[in-house]
């Protein structure tokens, strides 16, 4: 079987979870089909974070580090990929399931030639027919896929394979963009970015407010369990539409896919479309005031209840059991 | 400017998924059928960027790929306001077909924006934009929650975590487009309904493509276990549940 590439995406050099879970993802079919996984990153990493690679298993990491290459160009790190793919005659290149994937992967196999399957939720089903599993509409029904392709390109899901420790002797190998950076046709003119908060599609615990949270005001003591618990914030979308929370927070089908370990929904009735885009987390606790509420379908956790009333002794017992452990 | 729309016809998102009796493919029987819900931001923000920039704009154009059951879709979209449609007579079995049927279809026109939806709310492939791009080699720009044009610049805002970069492309070039990007869809009124009957939509018969990937089972999702109810007067059980149950906090 040809090796597999695995894209290793870092944010300011760093790598995260998801990252990795692609790693293991790779290496775990490498190892299946008696072939070699190979990571590729691309912008300024440094060998001490790329070495960390390696503590999943991955034998060669190759880097692409060239300047022009420090901001996301489509066509650029695409051209890159692909040309690695097939240079190194890579049958599988692996993703993590990302916005820099959703930009560059479908670009990457159009040079392949390759099917592509994005956010695909677990091991092959086979190798070869090549047959991956995806959650479809929503997560309203799994479908088996097949890439009938020669070479295949996928993205995984966050957080639906997990990262198992697997360390290997790597080496790390430098190589060339291969092409004319100073044709690259998109530039980037302003960054901005929050620092220090615990982002959406990190976070392990996430805690959720609806319209039944009545104000924008009332938002202090959602924020203090959040911190509290490490967690990011989010909203459903009539929260963001109102303007009471930023677009970013916004969770669902229109919004974002999260899947956190806990998923905290207050004052979120669970419309179809809001659960779509929360059903794939660990466990869901609900607070509402309406028993009735569809939210209660999705949840394991529940209480019938006024969420001003709820969130200060929630917040006691999460500040008594910290204090404890 | 020319401004171009990709739009997928899908089911409506409160629709019940079921499944044939051999899971081989979904029952779309009686499904209402909706313009992807980022495609319609996308021709909303298109319909805006017409009204507000002086005579920038002379055209908006939707294509979709698909067979004559997509038609009332992309008359729908006609009625919000495109100019004109486009339909490719084939049925829309991967992205890559799709992709391939509209960089043969669009190739030729020029199009000066080209915008696609994030996704498809019906697979979820986030495939079609990107693909589509590639095919026609130009430059794009994904997650895009926020497009202006000033002069003959045009400059988007590209979430990444935790913000966004600005970003300006060379045109022409290909937006991918999520939340943000239009406030709310616009609603076809009266007047827009009985124009688009007047307004072209061509039908373009395809070019001989293969898709790529095939769905070959499907599987409903796990039946949930039941919600295990805590009194509201003893909020910290819900803790300790968390903490000794779950494991989780
Ligand atoms: C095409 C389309 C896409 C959509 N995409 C999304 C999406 O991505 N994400 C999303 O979230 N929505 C989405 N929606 C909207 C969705 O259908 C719902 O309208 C929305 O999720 C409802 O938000 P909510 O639960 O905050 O508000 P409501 O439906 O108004 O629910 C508020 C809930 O709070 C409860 N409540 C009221 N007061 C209290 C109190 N004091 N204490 C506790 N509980 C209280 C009420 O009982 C109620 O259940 C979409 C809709 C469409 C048509």
């Amino acid at each position: 079987m040809n090796k597999i590439l695995i894209y290793t995406e870092n944010f300011d050099g760093k790598f995260k979870k998801s990252t990795f879970e692609a790693v293991c993802y790779g290496v775990e079919i490498a190892r299946q089909a008696g072939t070699e996984a190979i990571a590729l990153s691309i912008g300024d990493v440094a060998e001490s974070e790329l070495i960390n690679l390696s503590k999943y298993g991955v034998a060669r990491i190759l880097t692409c580090n060239n300047p022009m290459l420090s901001t996301l160009d489509n066509q650029a790190y695409a051209a890159v990929i692909s040309q690695v793919a097939k240079s190194e005659g890579a049958g599988i290149v692996v993703f993590s399931a990302s916005n820099t994937s959703k930009a560059v992967a479908p670009r990457v196999s159009v040079k392949l030639n390759a099917g592509l399957v994005f956010s695909v939720s677990g091991l092959p089903k086979s190798l070869n027919p090549f047959v991956v599993v995806k959650k479809v509409f929503h997560g309203k029904a799994f479908a088996d896929v097949m890439i009938k392709s020669d070479v295949k390109v996928i993205s995984i899901a966050q957080n639906s394979f997990g990262v198992r420790e697997n360390t290997t002797e790597a080496v790390i190998e430098s190589i060339s963009a291969g092409f004319d950076t100073s044709a690259i046709k998109t530039k980037v003119t302003n960054v901005e970015k929050s620092t220090g908060k615990v982002l959406l599609n990190d976070a392990e615990v996430v805690v959720s407010g609806g319209r039944g949270m009545k104000s924008p005001d009332n938002w202090k003591p959602l924020e203090e369990l959040a911190e509290l618990l490490g967690a990011a914030t989010a909203c459903s979308r009539p929260v963001s539409d109102e303007g009471w929370r930023p677009h970013s927070e916004h969770v669902g089908q229109t919004g974002k896919i999260v899947a956190p370990n806990l998923y905290f929904a207050f004052g979120i009735s669970g419309a179809i479309q809001h659960v779509a885009g929360v059903s794939s987390s660990k466990f869901i606790v609900a607070v509402n005031t309406d028993k009735e509420a569809p939210i209660f379908q999705a949840a394991d956790y529940g209480i019938v209840g006024d969420v001003q009333k709820v969130l200060p002794p929630l917040i006691e017992a999460v500040k008594k059991l910290k204090s404890e452990v | 400017m020319k401004i171009l729309i990709c739009i997928s016809n899908v089911p409506d998102t409160t629709t019940k998924i079921k499944l044939t009796g051999d899971n081989k493919a979904v029952d779309l029987a009686n499904v209402q059928w909706i313009i992807n819900p980022w495609d319609e931001l996308a021709l909303t923000r298109a319909l805006e960027l017409k009204e507000n920039t002086a005579n920038a704009i002379d055209k908006v154009t939707v294509i979709t790929v698909g067979n004559a059951g997509a038609e009332p879709t992309i008359r729908k979209a006609l009625a919000i306001g495109a100019d004109n449609a486009i339909r490719v007579n084939t049925d829309p079995k991967d992205a890559w077909l799709v992709a391939t049927q509209i960089a043969n279809a669009v190739k030729s026109e020029n199009f000066d924006i080209i915008l696609c939806g994030i996704e498809s709310s019906d697979y979820n492939g986030s495939a079609m934009g990107g693909m589509l791009s590639e095919m026609l080699d130009l430059p794009s720009v994904s997650s895009v929650s926020k497009i202006e044009i000033e002069g003959a610049k045009v400059k988007v805002n590209r979430e990444i975590a935790g913000g966004f970069e600005t970003v300006e492309p060379s045109l022409p070039f290909v937006a991918i487009v999520q939340k943000g990007i239009a406030k709310e869809p616009r609603i076809p009124s009266m007047r827009g309904i009985m124009m688009a009957r007047q307004k072209p939509l061509t039908v373009l018969e395809p070019v001989a493509a293969d898709a790529l990937t095939g769905f070959v089972n499907y599987e409903p999702p796990m039946p949930k276990a039941a919600c295990k109810m805590v009194d509201a007067d003893n909020v910290a059980q819900l803790v300790d549940l968390l903490h000794h149950e779950a494991k989780i906090i």
